[in-house]
């Protein structure tokens, strides 16, 4: 570290670190300067000249832009002199001679920077009595932004988002000088993932969201700073009015999003606003609400009968044919209640929060783990295997593009196709499905004489130079098209190499919480086995399973076989979601009490016996765990719809109509018990994570080791017709919370199969053609379209989107799959 | 001095009718000077130039010899970016030099990579320019044929290529930051700086020497003839020659390579061989003396030389050469809304200050010619200006990040301060005959 | 139109190649589009987008920027009569009302015919024989307004085939030979150049 540099502000003196903006160094030290295009978090352009301020470094005082200029030694600043305040004055005016100033139906209105800037330092008398700039009024930029160009005063700040923070520069300045507009090209919309982003940075009423828009006046609004419960457990604030979630936004945390969202977050909160939430139990019943066990419909009924009539089918069973799906959605504490009521009181290990589709709870739970500051530290390397970020985890993406672009790293990306951050990656090696454990093993090697797995030999040797310094490797399942075991072999190979972390790419929002607390099979909370922990938690809970139960399969499969009495669906939809969607299906069919504890009529809710209905994360409060291991508090904003109530609240009365007293009165007691029994949980208590907005690190291993997978299996060359097929997941899908946010719903487009053009000559389909996709265990109808982005010989097809449901190709245990395309003809 | 006797650097060729060819520039001495620095070291060679004090000619007058010398070490690759986007009102020499002689610009821009390690050069033509970049085209076409550009540049480890690339219409892509952006395929809008000059941060990032085209066009003379004889020529700092087009109301509007420094603007522009004094024996009103960006120079001035620091001392600047004259019969509110509206038209748009305060001051000094001026117009527009150039100070203070903005100021401030009753006849609605006479002095 | 024709966009990728990075060649793209179609229109700004890597809304950012560029169809022959100051004092607003008469067009319109478009535009760099215009970039000096109407009556009748129709600039492309090309200076893998070696006594 350098030595810090000493400045003066209106006469004090002030220490700040080296390389400090000016603008920073004056908020740090107490000194507001006002700006519009500066954001913290985006490259300063120096564009709207508000925050200039006069500065002498020896030459006496001359204008100079804070927000470009760094501190240094015996800097003198002056903020409040009459040059600076006229300067500023004057750049204010110049922002409102073309404002509409229509700040009463002005969404931002109560909000807004110019709008306060003007009363703190503006002129009041307008002397402008020109003819004003006109443009046409809000036009939508995409499905839920809109923008008012009169508004807007040319920061830069939602363009250079775009191009620099997400890379998709689709909104860019057009025309010039006192003509500049913003806008897109015509009939190409901002389609971005991250396009609300734009609305809560700017600084006036310019681009506004249609979700929220005219919903409420922001001095209505109240808030309270949570967590998204998502992977990366992004950081937000959540806003009501009147007991209404309105609006969330994203909080500059840190570690984790720096203010960002995705929309897919951002918008969601209508969802939760939605008519279809669940808000009564159900229970099988027909007619005029008549309850009744063998009825062809669920019917209202109230808690206790509900309850009770889960109850009696727990009582009547065996633990052994009792089994517990699903979990990720919860809240930590809601997971260990949860848990203990599966293993503590009933006695069943049946219990999975991995849906099958993750990686297995040893690779989770054991590889060294990295922060995300870690993998996106200066000089570091980072390896992608997994998912696109930018499809799935959206917040990582931009994190790791900054670290790219900014800030030095470097990116290796081990996929099987391009991914959003292609176009950064220092090495692009795009392994044949099935093929990524041999390209690491021989990228970690560094022997790579021939090609290896479609990738040349060359471009392996030449990523290997960049393995020098600490690698973190982004790992999760690119493909459900693969079994999980070449990904393991990767992270094998990974895990010998010297200075590496991994950094979890997981699904399913609180996965890691259940994992923590136990929520997979031989599991129990903190990390711990049955075997290792039987003897704290036996000591505490009324009993501790003997053996270790069945994993999803396994449960799906004893569902189906008739092995299962009662079946709880905790937040999952196995028939939307499974990747054995008729294995699902029989399994509901079959077992004769199916639960669903959740927040919409799902398919599988549909198909329950009894529906419990929960409350959702701005509905109770609690603590969430993010991929790093990050626990950050979950805060109540507003009361849950009907009577539907906390998971954890479910639980602890469950187990109460079993007979059983979980000791669980509020969230914080989960903690309170956890802490003594768990080694790595041992400084987590309630009052811990709600002190630090920045969460507390859970980073210690557990006792779980990470397993290196028995079986490599040798590919067979693709024949010279089939297309080798990998199965992901895109940002907005059928999934729940996306189908029930309005604004987010008709984002999602049908699923397409994505071919390289150079196959489509050769296997003589054109693009936008219907075909017949084949595999060995089923066949497809769905549109092909050309994407060079594809490498040649493979097929891309999305998961879970409507129009062709591409689990009937796919055969979990397989090592890869090839496809054929059929024509008609 | 008559023509005969002025010593001629850049503009030799002009009444060649082959000096454009490859030929005809061969034939009158083209590329000894490149054969002469490919024997001396690279070094030598940039101190030569150094030697010559050779100021920049694009308008901001530095030294060239010393802005290379910015260029920081073992840092590449290194460019050459040729401004050839003249478009200054007034200002109206390096199309010609780019047009009579592109060799010579050629022959420039090379030695400058040899002695600088630069490895490519852009020379960026204004996108009007069409004929201007025909001949470049076709110069570069026998220059590469001829082995004076691309590899191994006359059989030697110099590998050079010169590429031609158009502008397309717009005033402040002159400025060389918006020049680089523009080269990137941008919109032509200026970086800040400092922090970071081109010869340190420029195209792609970059280390890269921006340099207009005139400089460069001195660059072989200079190698031919020593830095010492460019320096003996001019006064102190204000070496060699400099190329002035003296235009408006003068009676030989022209474009004449001077001695720099010693020249007086009498002698340019009452000159018998030069500009030939004011049209039809008119008065002398006032005179622009270095592009519309200068404050106006008058009767007063006429006796200063062509000199940088005495031009800047009398409180205007040389700029990029362009002299233009206006006689008694100028409406002064005219000449300043005209000028007004180039920057209004030209601001990049990026700073609050250019876009909103120039068109602002445009609207203003508009309506006062359409007789709806007020008395308070006039306090309006010098508090608009003091806005956007705080002060009104000279050389201009600014609330921007490049001087278009406050250029905008100068001839306000000048045209407010000495023909305030003009404006003022405006505002009382009794325009004066002044505006009738400018009509007449037209026919 | 349209994008552009196979025999253009062979030379947009000599163009592209000469530049160490391909959005460089976005303003010589688009003049290559205007030149085919005396404008650019939406379907040539997207497949130039294409040709360098960008969006097209980042292209359209700098296509408008540039006063050259139309977006919109103009006359075969565009009139830009120079309005700077030189020309000013000179009588330019006088010539671009004559203009204006003769052609029957605003500042900014286009004849009926699809001949002639018109504009006032900013110092062309002619300043010494104002007042002046240019006809699709080609100069003509010392207008006065009976010789613009000559000038408009040559090119009517096709007396002046030294004017190109709109769009295009120059008529001579620089060709960059592959044997003499030194290759565009990449930013991958730059090292100091050979020459420099000599300043420390290396090679002579
Ligand atoms: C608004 C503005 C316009 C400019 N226009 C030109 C121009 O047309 N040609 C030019 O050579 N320099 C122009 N310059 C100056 C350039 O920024 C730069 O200083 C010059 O090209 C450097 O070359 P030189 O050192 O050889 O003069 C302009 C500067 C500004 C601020
Ligand atoms: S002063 Fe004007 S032209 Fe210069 S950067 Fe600012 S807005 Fe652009
Ligand atoms: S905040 Fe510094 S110029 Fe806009």
């Amino acid at each position: 570290m350098s030595e810090p540099v000493t400045f003066t502000v209106d006469g004090a003196q002030v220490r700040t670190e080296p390389g400090t903006l000016l603008i920073t160094a004056c908020e740090d030290a107490g000194v507001y300067i006002p700006r519009f295009c500066h954001h913290e978090r985006m490259n300063p352009v120096g564009m709207c000249r508000m925050c200039i301020v006069e500065v002498d470094i020896g030459r006496g005082p001359a204008l100079q832009p804070s927000c470009m200029l760094t501190v240094s030694e015996g800097m003198v600043v002056h903020t409040e002199s009459e040059v600076t305040k006229k300067a500023q004055d004057g750049v204010l005016e110049f922002l409102l001679i073309n404002h509409p100033l229509d700040c009463p139906v002005c969404d931002k209105g109560g909000e807004c920077p110019l709008q306060d800037q003007t009363m703190a330092y503006g002129p009041g008398e307008s002397r402008f009595v020109e003819e004003k700039r006109h443009f046409a009024k809000p036009i939508p930029v995409n499905a839920n932004v809109l923008l008012d160009r009169e508004r807007c005063i040319l920061c830069d700040r939602c363009t250079r988002f775009a191009d620099e923070v997400v890379g998709d520069p689709l909104i860019h300045f057009l025309d010039r000088g006192n003509e500049t507009q913003v806008n897109t090209f015509p009939d190409q919309p901002f389609a971005s993932y991250f396009s609300g982003n734009t609305v809560q940075i700017c600084p006036v009423g310019a681009l506004t969201a249609k979700p929220f828009r005219f919903k409420a006046r922001p001095w209505d609004l109240e808030e309270v700073v949570s967590t998204y419960p998502n992977p990366m457990g992004d950081r937000i604030a959540v806003q009501s009015s009147r007991d209404q979630v309105l609006r969330f936004q994203g909080i500059d945390s840190d570690p984790v999003n720096w203010g960002w969202l995705t929309d897919k977050e951002r918008f969601s909160f209508e969802a939760f606003q939605s008519d279809h939430r669940l808000t009564d139990p159900l229970v099988r019943g027909h007619g005029l609400n008549q309850a009744d066990p063998d009825g062809d419909e669920l019917v209202a009924s109230n808690w206790s009968r509900a309850l009770q009539t889960v109850a009696d089918a727990i009582a009547a069973s065996e633990p052994e044919r009792i089994a517990f799906l699903g979990g990720a959605r919860l809240t930590n504490e809601a997971q260990y209640a949860w848990t203990k009521l599966a293993k503590g009181v009933i006695g069943t290990d049946n219990v999975d929060a991995l849906l099958g589709d993750e990686l297995p709870a040893h690779a989770l739970l054991g590889l060294p783990r990295a922060t995300i500051d870690e993998a996106c530290r200066p000089g570091g390397t980072i390896v992608l295997i997994g998912p696109d970020p930018k499809e799935q985890l959206g917040t990582l993406y931009i994190r790791l593009r900054h670290a790219v672009l900014e800030d030095g790293a470097e990116l290796i990306e081990l996929t099987p196709t391009a991914t959003g951050l292609s176009s950064i990656a220092a090495a692009r090696l795009h392994a044949r499905p099935g093929e990524v454990g041999a390209v690491a093993r021989a990228l970690v090697s560094g022997q790579a004489a021939a090609d290896v797995g479609g990738v040349p030999g060359a471009d392996i040797e030449a990523a290997r130079a960049l393995l020098g310094g600490p690698v973190t490797v982004v790992l999760g399942r690119a493909s459900v098209a693969e079994s999980v075991e070449p990904t393991l072999e990767a992270a094998e190979a990974f895990r010998g190499l010297e200075d590496t972390r991994f950094l979890l790419a997981i699904r399913r929002g609180n996965t890691m919480g259940a994992l923590d607390m136990g929520m997979h099979p031989g599991l129990l909370p903190g990390r711990t086995t049955l075997g290792t922990g039987r003897g704290a938690f036996g000591g505490v809970w009324p009993t501790v399973p003997e053996t270790v139960g069945s994993d999803t399969a396994a449960i799906l499969a004893a569902g189906a076989a008739g092995e299962l009495d009662v079946l709880v669906l905790l937040g999952v939809d196995p028939l939307g979601d499974a990747l054995d969607p008729e294995l699902a299906q029989a399994a509901l069919d079959t077992t004769p009490t199916v639960v669903a504890v959740d927040l919409f009529p799902t398919p599988s809710v549909r198909a329950a016996h009894v529906v419990l209905p929960a409350a959702a994360f701005t509905e109770s409060s609690g603590s969430h765990t993010n991929l790093e291991g990050r626990i950050t508090a979950i805060r109540q904003k507003v009361t849950p719809p009907g009577t539907a109530r906390a998971d954890w609240a479910i639980a602890a009365e469950l187990a109460g109509y079993l007979g059983a007293d979980l000791g669980i009165e509020s969230h914080a007691d989960v903690w309170a018990e956890l802490a003594p029994l768990s080694a790595v949980h041992r400084d987590v208590d309630a009052a811990a994570i709600e002190a630090d907005e920045d969460g507390v690190l859970v980073t210690a291993t557990g006792r779980v080791s990470f397993e290196a997978p028995d079986r490599h299996v040798e590919l067979s060359p693709l024949d010279a017709y089939a297309l080798r097929l990998v199965a992901s997941r895109r940002m907005y899908d059928q999934g729940t919370l996306v189908q029930q946010s309005p604004h987010l719903a008709g984002l999602a487009a049908p699923s397409s199969l994505r071919v390289n053009s150079y196959d489509f000559n050769r296997l003589g389909v054109d693009p936008g053609q219907e075909v017949r996709v084949v595999s060995a265990t089923g066949a497809l109808d769905i549109g092909v379209l050309a994407d060079d982005s594809v490498p040649r010989g493979v097929a891309v097809i999305d998961y879970n989107r409507s129009g062709a449901d591409c689990r009937v190709l796919l055969d979990p245990d397989a090592t890869s799959l090839d496809v054929r395309i059929e024509t008609g003809t | 001095m008559s023509p005969a006797e002025r010593v001629l650097i850049t503009t030799s060729r002009w009444d060649q009718a082959d000096g454009h060819t490859l030929a005809g520039y061969e034939r009158t001495g083209g590329y000894t000077a490149l054969k002469r620095a490919l024997e001396m070291t690279p070094a030598a060679v940039h101190e030569e130039v150094r030697t010559a004090s050779l100021l920049g000619r694009g308008g901001a007058g530095f030294p060239a010899g010393v802005k290379w010398g910015f260029l920081p070490a073992e840092v590449w690759p290194r460019y050459l970016v040729v401004n050839g986007d003249e478009s200054e009102p007034g200002t109206y020499k390096d199309r010609i030099l780019m047009e009579r002689d592109p060799h010579q610009l050629i022959e420039g821009s090379v030695i400058t990579c040899y002695a600088m390690g630069l490895t490519q050069c852009f020379l960026y033509v204004r996108g009007e320019m069409a004929f201007a970049q025909e001949r470049i085209a076709a110069a570069l076409d026998e220059a590469y044929d001829a082995g004076y550009v691309g590899r191994n540049i006359l059989g030697t480890e110099l590998s050079v290529d010169v590429i031609l690339h158009w502008g397309a219409g717009a005033y402040i892509v002159g400025e060389e930051t918006a020049l680089i952006e523009s080269l990137e395929g941008n919109r032509g809008m200026p970086r800040l700086k400092p922090p970071f000059f081109p010869a340190a941060i420029g195209l792609y990032g970059q280390p890269t020497i921006v340099n207009n085209v005139e400089t460069l066009a001195n660059i072989p003379w200079i190698v031919n003839n020593g830095g010492e004889a460019f320096a003996a020529m001019g006064a102190d700092a204000s070496t060699g020659t400099r190329i002035f087009a003296v235009s408006g109301h003068v009676q030989k509007p022209g474009v004449y390579e001077v001695e720099f420094g010693t020249t007086t603007f009498r002698d340019i522009i009452m000159g018998e061989d030069l500009a030939g004094g004011i049209r039809g024996g008119n008065d002398l009103k006032a005179f622009i003396p270095g592009g519309a960006s200068a404050p106006w120079f008058y009767e007063e001035h006429l006796d200063l030389p062509l000199e940088k620091a005495v031009v800047d001392k009398a409180g205007s600047m040389l700029g990029s050469g362009a002299i233009v004259v206006m006689d008694h019969t100028t409406d002064a509110v005219k000449a300043c809304h005209n000028v007004v509206r180039f920057f209004a038209r030209e601001s990049c748009g990026k700073c609050s200050p250019c876009r909103e305060g120039t068109s602002w001051l445009e609207k203003i000094l508009l309506r006062i010619l359409a007789g709806h001026g007020r008395r308070s117009d006039l306090d309006l527009l010098l508090d608009v200006c003091d806005n956007i150039s705080p002060g009104l100070d000279w050389p201009p203070k600014q609330t921007t990040i490049c001087p278009l903005g406050p250029s905008a100021v100068a001839p306000i401030a000048s045209a407010i301060e000495r023909f305030a009753d003009e404006f003022h006849a405006y505002i009382e609605g009794n325009r004066l005959s002044v505006t009738a006479a400018g009509a007449e002095g037209q026919a | 139109m349209a994008r552009l024709s196979a025999d253009n966009e062979r030379i947009a990728h000599e163009i592209i190649a000469r530049y160490p990075r391909p959005k460089s060649a976005t303003i010589p793209l688009l003049h290559l589009a205007q030149e085919q179609d005396g404008w650019v229109s939406e379907e040539a700004m997207a497949h130039v987008a294409e040709l360098v890597g960008a969006t097209p809304a980042e292209v359209l950012g700098t296509c408008s920027f540039y006063e050259m560029f139309k977006r919109q169809p103009v006359g075969r022959y565009q009139v830009n009569i120079c309005h700077g100051i030189s020309c000013h004092l000179l009588g330019a607003d006088e010539l671009l009302h004559h203009a204006e008469e003769t052609l029957g067009i605003k500042g900014g319109g286009v004849t009926d015919d699809g001949l002639f478009s018109l504009e006032g535009v900013e110092c062309i760099a002619a300043c010494t024989d104002a007042p002046c215009l240019q006809v699709n970039y080609r100069y003509v000096d010392n207008v006065s307004p009976a010789y613009f109407d000559e000038l408009i009556e040559d090119i009517r009748s096709d007396a002046r085939p030294d004017i190109p129709p709109h769009g295009t600039l120059a008529r001579i492309r620089q060709r960059v030979p592959a044997d003499r090309a030194a290759g565009p200076a990449m930013l991958e893998g730059a090292q100091a150049p050979p020459w420099l070696a000599r300043n420390d006594g290396g090679d002579r």
